[in-house]
């Protein structure tokens, strides 16, 4: 049996087959379908979760390479200032990279890393938005970091 | 026509105003569902098995290996299709499930229902399948034209031909030719194709899916079903991105038969690689141009031949040749005109709508064609368009009247005259390569190119083309309130805010909810050709209109609006709006007044490129666009910068390598498209000059963008280098391969 701590809650999940990515544990097992499947090979960045903190492509980790870890997903952010920027910004249009792009968001906000816009865009360019809302990403993501 | 300015409402609402996205929230916290978060306890996962060859007979198909795994509750093949065996938006030529012979890699063949995603996967690689391979026809330009090449598809290997004819001088002093290549892209929506179909107890089935259309889906669905179309319901859910992708069925059929068969609701998601296979891209093409004009630069005759791709079935072909063959000279005033587009079936994968739509094509074409006329006639890049560009009053090349504002000589000098950025630092990810460090400067040269498309808006050649709307007015909470109900699909551009405002302006009343898109109400018809603010938002305007007469009615005897709606009940009118009537091209001539409304858009690109590895940084591109009056300053930026972003794309990196028939590079890490780092920061400057035929005054906004963006980044890097890089995407080897040659 392995425990997945997820947005602190503890989900005891049974893992019969361990190839169980932990981007389908959490979709399909727990229910927790903000984190979003946008290729399953790494190469988008919609399914960034943050696990004890650091950003990780849900798709390639495993969900009993979670044993023991905090995983935190969209659901687990409690209002925090990035989604009500994104929202004001309009830093998305279908919205499908936006989980991703938040918890990427959170992450580099958490690594210091949002110095200028130049490190917003190397720090946030594993996530793919088709829909081309990078600048009010930039902007979103600067307005928060100036203000944190 | 007057022109209705709309009233602004004090609190910052209706047209004209930034309003946020109602369904923002649910999308920044994870709650908004797409199609492929859907779920239904003891529903049941499909599956598809697609051809792996590009044409081939099939001799036998075994479906006893599957149906043998535990877990599995059917398998079905084109046998098991209840009603008509084919379909298509245009002709329909399409099997839902192949009989006898596949023509493209990832043609549907079977069916698997399971009770998990992946024992529906191996199920379906268990089925058995003899094929008997057939060379594959892959040369369109061949396939077309060479008779002895066998057909592809039961019209032959020719979608259409359209022919332009104008005037019949072709000499000039100054001629330019060129052959160009635009490779095939994909729309690559971030959501990956999937629906959920629901079995009904009246022997139909409830279908949520993420479309572009839901009434042509079902117009499609139903007879393939056999069912009578109200036995086939569908409602829009969550979608991830469209582009185009989504106007062609993926797997509508297949889930609605799946759940009719078993019982039971039946989910499909495509993965990434699937979803390459399962929706059209946008036509590859082959074009020579000609141009011709005096010394002035002045053009005197533009003859070009534009060969499309359209791959194994229909899907939209016909409609976008006859895009690129009447916007085939672009926005300029040509007074011989002698073109053919043609649109071709191969065994290559099928092609149909993607932004821009046949008018992306031909405008690289023809803007590169611009540039060297420039140079010939020893002009600047602006100045050559700026002599040869349309005005209101002036004619296409299908002989139709602009008869709307068309300043493109003022926007062309609006664009010349924005600053430019200056030198890059030496800030390595400013450089071409980044922080690879594949240069600290050297080898780095900077080019500048501008690039003008014109795109029709709405659908044209004398499509019936309308929108409906349900507006209601009733009391909640003791407040008026608005409910806004269409069949319109909402795939990221906004239009949910554009029917709010439209709502919040016309009626004065804030509170305004939009309905969930169904098939309960009339068709809106899709969400392409930049259509949806013009014909859908006429519709709400239209509507909101008839409501607002009948409250105005009855609260003349003084009561108010709160009163009456509770003494008299709920006010609601039905409208359908259609846009000016637009006429077929003349199938010999190309003439005829085949759009209703046509959108301008004029790029110009700055980019840094390593000359040596041909690594390109795109420095900054500005744009100026016409979209007739702003009805959402935030959301129509994103519009452009979206637009934009596919422009860079279809320019620098995105291509699907199609050899021998097959798809080389399915998947995110093969097929690129635009980062944050590749997109650079944008200079807009928007103008208002209405369209006195359209709601406020609007244009379609969506698409032009994505037309001039192209050309004017081939440009800058062509300037940059020197080299005549005729193909995009310009890949690295075209520059540093010849830059050591
Ligand atoms: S779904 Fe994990 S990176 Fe694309
Ligand atoms: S908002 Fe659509 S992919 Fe980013």
């Amino acid at each position: 049996m392995t425990t997945l701590t997820v947005n602190g809650t503890e989900y005891p999940l049974d893992l019969a087959d361990p190839r169980v990515t932990l981007l389908d544990a959490l979709r399909d097992r727990l229910d927790l379908t903000g984190t979003k499947k946008g290729c399953d090979q790494g190469a988008c960045g919609a399914c960034t979760v943050l696990c004890d903190g650091r950003r990780i492509l849900a798709c390639l980790t495993l969900a009993a390479q979670c044993d023991g870890r905090e995983i935190t997903t969209i659901e687990g952010l409690e209002s925090h200032p990035l989604q009500d920027a994104f929202v004001r910004h309009d830093a998305f249009q279908c919205g499908y990279c936006t989980s991703g792009q938040i918890m990427s968001a959170v992450a580099l906000l958490g690594e210091n890393r949002a110095g200028t816009d130049a490190d917003i865009r190397e720090y946030m360019s594993g996530n793919l938005c088709r829909c081309g809302a990078y600048s009010n990403i930039v902007a979103a993501v600067r307005e928060v970091a100036r203000h944190a | 026509m007057s022109i209705a300015t709309g009233r602004t409402q004090e609190t910052g609402q209706g047209i004209g105003q930034s309003l946020l996205r109602p369904d923002g929230t649910l999308k920044v916290t994870g709650e908004f569902a797409y199609s492929s978060d859907l779920w239904l306890d003891g529903m049941l996962w499909g599956a598809t098995l697609r051809s792996p060859h590009p044409s081939a007979w099939i001799r036998s198909i075994d479906v006893g290996p599957a149906l043998k795994v535990p877990g599995v509750f059917a398998v079905l093949t084109h046998e098991d299709v209840p009603g008509e065996k084919f379909y298509g938006l245009e002709h329909k030529d399409q099997p839902v499930l192949a009989i006898d012979q596949v023509r493209y890699q990832g043609e549907p063949i079977a069916l698997v229902a399971a009770d998990h995603p992946e024992t529906a996967r191996r199920a379906a690689d268990l089925i058995e399948v003899v094929y008997e391979v057939r060379e594959a026809v892959t040369d369109p330009r061949k396939a077309a034209f060479d008779l002895t090449i066998p057909p592809v598809s039961v019209h032959g290997n020719l979608v259409r031909h359209q022919p332009v004819r104008v005037g019949g001088t072709f000499t000039a002093d100054v001629v330019v030719t060129g052959e160009y290549e635009v490779g095939m892209q994909d729309q690559a929506f971030l959501g990956p194709e999937s629906g959920l179909a629901v079995p009904a107890e009246d022997g139909g089935v409830d279908l949520y899916i993420a479309t572009q259309w839901l009434h042509v889906d079902q117009d499609q669905i139903a007879p393939c079903l056999n069912l009578p179309k109200d036995k086939v319901r569908l409602t829009l859910a969550g979608v991830g991105g469209a582009f185009g992708a989504r106007e062609d069925l993926s797997m509508q059929i297949h889930a609605s038969m799946l759940a009719l068969r078993t019982g039971k609701p039946v989910k499909f998601v495509y993965g990434r690689e699937e979803s390459f296979f399962g929706h059209v891209h946008r036509h590859p093409a082959w074009m020579r141009y000609e141009h011709g004009a005096d010394r002035d630069g002045k053009l005197v005759y533009v003859k070009a031949e534009i060969v499309l791709d359209g791959g194994a079935y229909t899907s939209s072909s016909p409609a976008v040749v006859g895009n690129a063959a009447s916007l085939g000279v672009g926005p300029y005033e040509v007074p011989n005109v002698f073109i053919d587009a043609y649109g071709t079936y191969t065994n290559n994968p099928p092609c149909g709508a993607m932004r821009g739509f046949g008018a992306v094509q031909a405008c690289y074409a023809y803007e590169s064609q611009m540039d060297r006329l420039a140079e010939a006639c020893g002009l600047s890049p602006v100045e050559i368009r700026v002599r040869n560009a349309v005005s209101q009053g002036s004619l296409l090349a299908t002989g139709q009247v602009i008869d709307t504002p068309a300043p493109l000589a003022d926007m062309l000098r609006e664009l010349d005259a924005m600053p430019l950025p200056g030198p890059s630092s030496l800030d390595l990810r400013e450089l071409p390569g980044g922080v690879a460090q594949t240069t600290h400067g050297e080898g780095v040269r900077r080019g500048i190119g501008y690039g003008v498309g014109i795109k029709n808006i709405c659908f044209s050649e004398g499509f019936d083309d309308y929108s409906t709307a349900r507006v209601r007015v009733e009391l909640l909470g003791d407040e008026p309130h608005v409910l806004v109900h269409t069949a319109a699909a909402e795939v990221g551009q906004g239009l949910i805010m554009v029917k709010t405002q439209i709502a919040q302006t016309e009626l004065g009343i804030d509170r305004v909810t939009i309905v969930p898109a169904d098939t309960t109400v009339g068709s809106a018809g899709s969400s392409s050709a930049s259509r949806q603010s013009y014909v859908t938002g006429g519709a709400v305007r239209a509507a909101s209109l008839a409501v607002k007469e009948r409250l105005d009615a009855l609260t003349a005897d003084g009561r108010s609006l709160t009163q009456v709606l509770a003494e008299e009940g709920p006010v609601e009118e039905t409208r359908e709006y259609r846009h000016r009537r637009t006429f077929p091209m003349d199938p010999l001539t190309g003439q005829g007044d085949s759009h209703t409304q046509l959108a301008l858009c004029v790029h110009r690109a700055v980019v840094d490129v390593d000359v040596e590895l041909g690594l390109i940084k795109v420095v900054e591109l500005a744009a100026v666009q016409d979209v007739g009056k702003i009805l959402n300053p935030l959301a129509l930026e994103g519009q452009i910068h979206g637009g934009t972003a596919q422009g860079l794309g279809l320019a620098l990196m995105e291509e699907i390598q199609v050899r021998d028939g097959k798809v080389l590079n399915p998947s995110f890490t093969d097929y690129l498209i635009p980062t944050i780092l590749d997109m650079p920061p944008m200079k807009l400057s928007i103008l208002e000059n209405p369209d006195p035929h359209a709601p406020y005054g609007l244009r379609g906004a969506g698409e032009p963008p994505t037309l001039s963006s192209t050309p004017a980044i081939a440009a800058a890097v062509r300037a940059a280098t020197g080299l005549p890089l005729s193909r995009v995407p310009i890949r690295p080897d075209d520059i540093a391969l010849a830059v050591l040659a």
